[in-house]
């Protein structure tokens, strides 16, 4: 899954990275990789501001994907069918694959996966709001692979070629794992939709909740997005809020047509002369009502994260301790 | 302060016999038995390898990217090394 | 599939099998997105599906050999309780990472041997998935066993917490090699072994990991559970309303 969050702003993770005291002549040379499309490994000389957008930005990414286990995560013991339940259970496993794989390109930008942690843990960072919506019926499960993994692809298709090679390499992984959990929704959404009536009620209602959430994930409009000019530049981000939400909505509601579900907004139509989609006005207060921790889910989703990790404390120590006993024990005999 | 952090390790995966291990990724892990276990679990779902290794990631040892131009710029102009060098007679070209 | 008539013991001893995987592969699953790492965050979801997998295949075929038309998940999701025949060691509730490992180590330890013997049933379905289940069997107890040692063997708190788990879960173990008159039957058939025969293979598998974990293995009790043969712990019937609401609450409905 992906996170809208790289526009929004939160404090910095400070840490020792790789070199990045200024320097005219690693600049020149920094700029003229960059715009030669080429790639920047964790290694190299980088501008300070430069390693600290990338830190943000993916570990907002990497928290978007574990907290993104929980409100799928909710479903798991009550999937319907056995199938359905081993499916699901691998989708979640693969967001925390997903998470895995982003805390450790950003940890090679010098900051440490604990120390990430802790700052989703402290409220300091941020993850993705699209995972503060509650998951309340089975549909939601098919929702959320088709529209909030259907957005999430389309956001970290332009990644798999971002100018850090450490991220770069970490979306193409992610992104051949994500092929299967978009598709997986959909077609759980087709079979409730050749079932009973209530089951197609169920679909229509979670699309109902879950439509405009999801166009909100491509972030703020182009004009109010504060990081977008220099991120393209860096080739850290591609293609425009606005653009990648438009392809969004035109691809999507072809597929709504297939299901037969239609979007909460009176205002969807097809404008020949665009080509495209028109969409109602998103609104942008929920937005930021439950980027800024007044979703229904804020405060319950950093309570299961922080309860897992302090839980986990007794074993993360017990393993280390026992490591330390063994290697003092085997230099002893050597 | 007492370091409560598991270490680091690289994850090198042969995808199948015939081929190199290759770099894939990486595994917070207490020690190496257990580093091997979630490689496997973090790497191998969906029939990636039938190898894995491990490597403690402060054990491996980096050039720097400083020295780039007198370790890897002297080999620029020993063209004479490729094949492709050597333009021979039509009938015997493909050696 | 079986040309001859299946016998009622073969049933129940393929079912037994079935819900063992099923209801410990519920419980792992619970631990999805809240294990102490994300390493082991996988390594459980990884475990629990390879348990629902054998489920699945287990399930199915104890439907087939039933021949009341019954498939994987009406076997799964519509049996009342006395119906299901798993270990009550599968059902307790995971508590903390230590129970769940002690529970996982001495559970796949025994499966470990089950399905070695299975892989020469006379039954050539439940062979086909022994030789299968053998390999995750064997994955389980090797992760879960270095585990063991690790929290055994690690602070003074993890030492002690793992004890615990093993104090209380010691005495469901009893259950495994419990004698029933259908283990004897499908024995006699060639299906599968007698669980009691187990018991010194599997405490040569499990002591001398334990002693390297420093724990301390408790002595036998009068406890017994009862689980295998349909009579359950508390905990049984709240995970089967969770496990069951959708097929409950919309019977007959496709997903």
């Amino acid at each position: 899954m992906y996170t809208q969050a790289l526009d929004i702003p939160q404090q910095n993770t400070e840490a020792k990275g790789p070199r990045t005291i200024e320097n005219p002549a690693y600049q020149a040379e920094f700029d003229a990789k960059i715009d030669a499309g080429g790639y920047i490994e964790a290694k190299d000389w980088m501008p300070e501001s430069y390693r600290k957008t990338l830190v943000r930005q993916i570990s907002q990414h990497a928290h978007s994907e574990i907290v993104g286990m929980l409100p799928e995560g909710n479903w798991i013991t009550r999937a319907p069918t056995l199938k359905r339940k081993a499916i699901l259970l691998a989708k979640v496993q693969d967001e925390g694959g997903h998470g895995l794989y982003l805390y450790a390109a950003a940890e090679t930008l010098g900051v440490s996966r604990d120390e990430l942690l802790d700052a989703l843990h402290s409220g300091r960072a941020k993850y993705s709001s699209i995972f503060n919506y509650p998951t309340l019926t089975w549909a939601d499960i098919g929702v959320v692979g088709w529209l909030v993994d259907g957005a999430a692809i389309m956001n970290q298709i332009p990644l798999c070629k971002c100018s850090y090679g450490p991220y770069a390499r970490a979306m193409v992984r992610i992104c051949k794992e994500e092929s299967f959990h978009q598709r997986q929704g959909y077609d759980l959404l087709l079979t409730m939709m050749k079932g009973t009536e209530e089951q197609r009620d169920m679909v229509q209602d979670a699309v109902n909740r879950w439509w405009w959430p999801s166009i909100m994930m491509f972030g703020p409009h182009d004009k109010d997005s504060t990081h977008s000019a220099q991120s393209s530049r860096w080739g850290i981000k591609r293609i425009s809020n606005d653009d990648l939400r438009q392809k969004f909505v035109d691809a999507t509601v072809e597929q709504a047509k297939v299901l037969g579900v239609t979007m909460p907004d009176p205002e969807l139509k097809w404008n020949e002369a665009r080509g495209h989609y028109d969409f109602g006005a998103i609104d942008w207060d929920e937005f930021w009502n439950v980027v800024d921790g007044h979703g229904q889910g804020n405060v319950d989703r950093l309570a299961a994260r922080v309860k897992a990790w302090d839980d986990g404390a007794w074993v993360r120590e017990a393993a280390l301790e026992y490591a330390r006993k063994h290697d003092a024990r085997d230099s002893r005999a050597a | 302060m007492e370091r409560k952090e598991w270490p680091l390790w690289e994850v090198f995966v042969r995808s199948r016999n015939g081929l190199d291990h290759k770099h894939c990724g990486s595994v917070h892990a207490p020690d190496a038995k257990l580093a091997l276990q979630v490689a496997r679990d973090v790497y191998t779902r969906r029939q990636e390898g039938v190898s894995l290794w491990v490597v403690q990631a402060d054990h491996i040892v980096a050039s720097d990217p400083d020295a780039k131009p007198e370790l890897f710029d002297p080999a620029e102009d020993k063209i004479y090394r490729h094949p492709t060098f050597y333009q021979l007679p039509d009938e015997v070209n493909h050696m | 599939m079986t040309q001859q008539m299946t016998s009622p013991e073969h049933i129940e001893y393929v079912l037994r099998l079935g819900d063992n995987a099923l209801i410990l592969g519920q419980r792992l699953s619970e631990w999805c997105g809240h294990a102490p790492v994300l390493e082991e965050d996988m390594a459980l979801a990884n475990m629990s599906l390879d348990l629902i997998g054998q489920a699945r295949m287990l399930l199915t075929h104890a439907g087939r050999l039933e021949g009341r038309g019954r498939d994987e998940d009406q076997l799964a999701f519509l049996r009342t309780e006395p119906n299901y025949r798993n270990l009550t060691l599968c059902e307790l509730p995971n508590q903390d990472f230590g129970r769940t490992m002690v529970r996982n180590f001495l559970y796949s330890s025994f499966q470990k041997l089950l399905w070695e013997r299975l892989m020469t049933s006379s039954d050539a379905e439940l062979a086909a998935i022994a030789a299968k289940s053998i390999k995750e069997a064997r994955y389980h107890a090797q992760h879960s066993g270095d585990w063991v040692i690790r929290l055994g063997d690690g602070t003074a708190d993890s030492h002690a917490r793992a004890q615990g788990a093993l104090d209380y879960l010691w005495p469901y173990t009893a259950e495994f090699f419990a004698t029933t008159p259908v283990d004897d039957a499908v024995a006699a058939a060639g299906v599968g072994p007698v669980w009691s025969e187990l018991e010194t293979a599997w405490e040569a598998l499990v002591m001398p990991v334990l002693a390297e974990a420093t724990l301390t293995v408790p002595a036998r009790t009068p406890f017994r559970s009862y689980g295998k043969f349909g009579r359950h712990s508390e905990h049984m019937g709240h995970l089967l309303a969770e496990m069951q609401i959708m097929q409950r609450t919309y019977p007959g409905a496709q997903w």
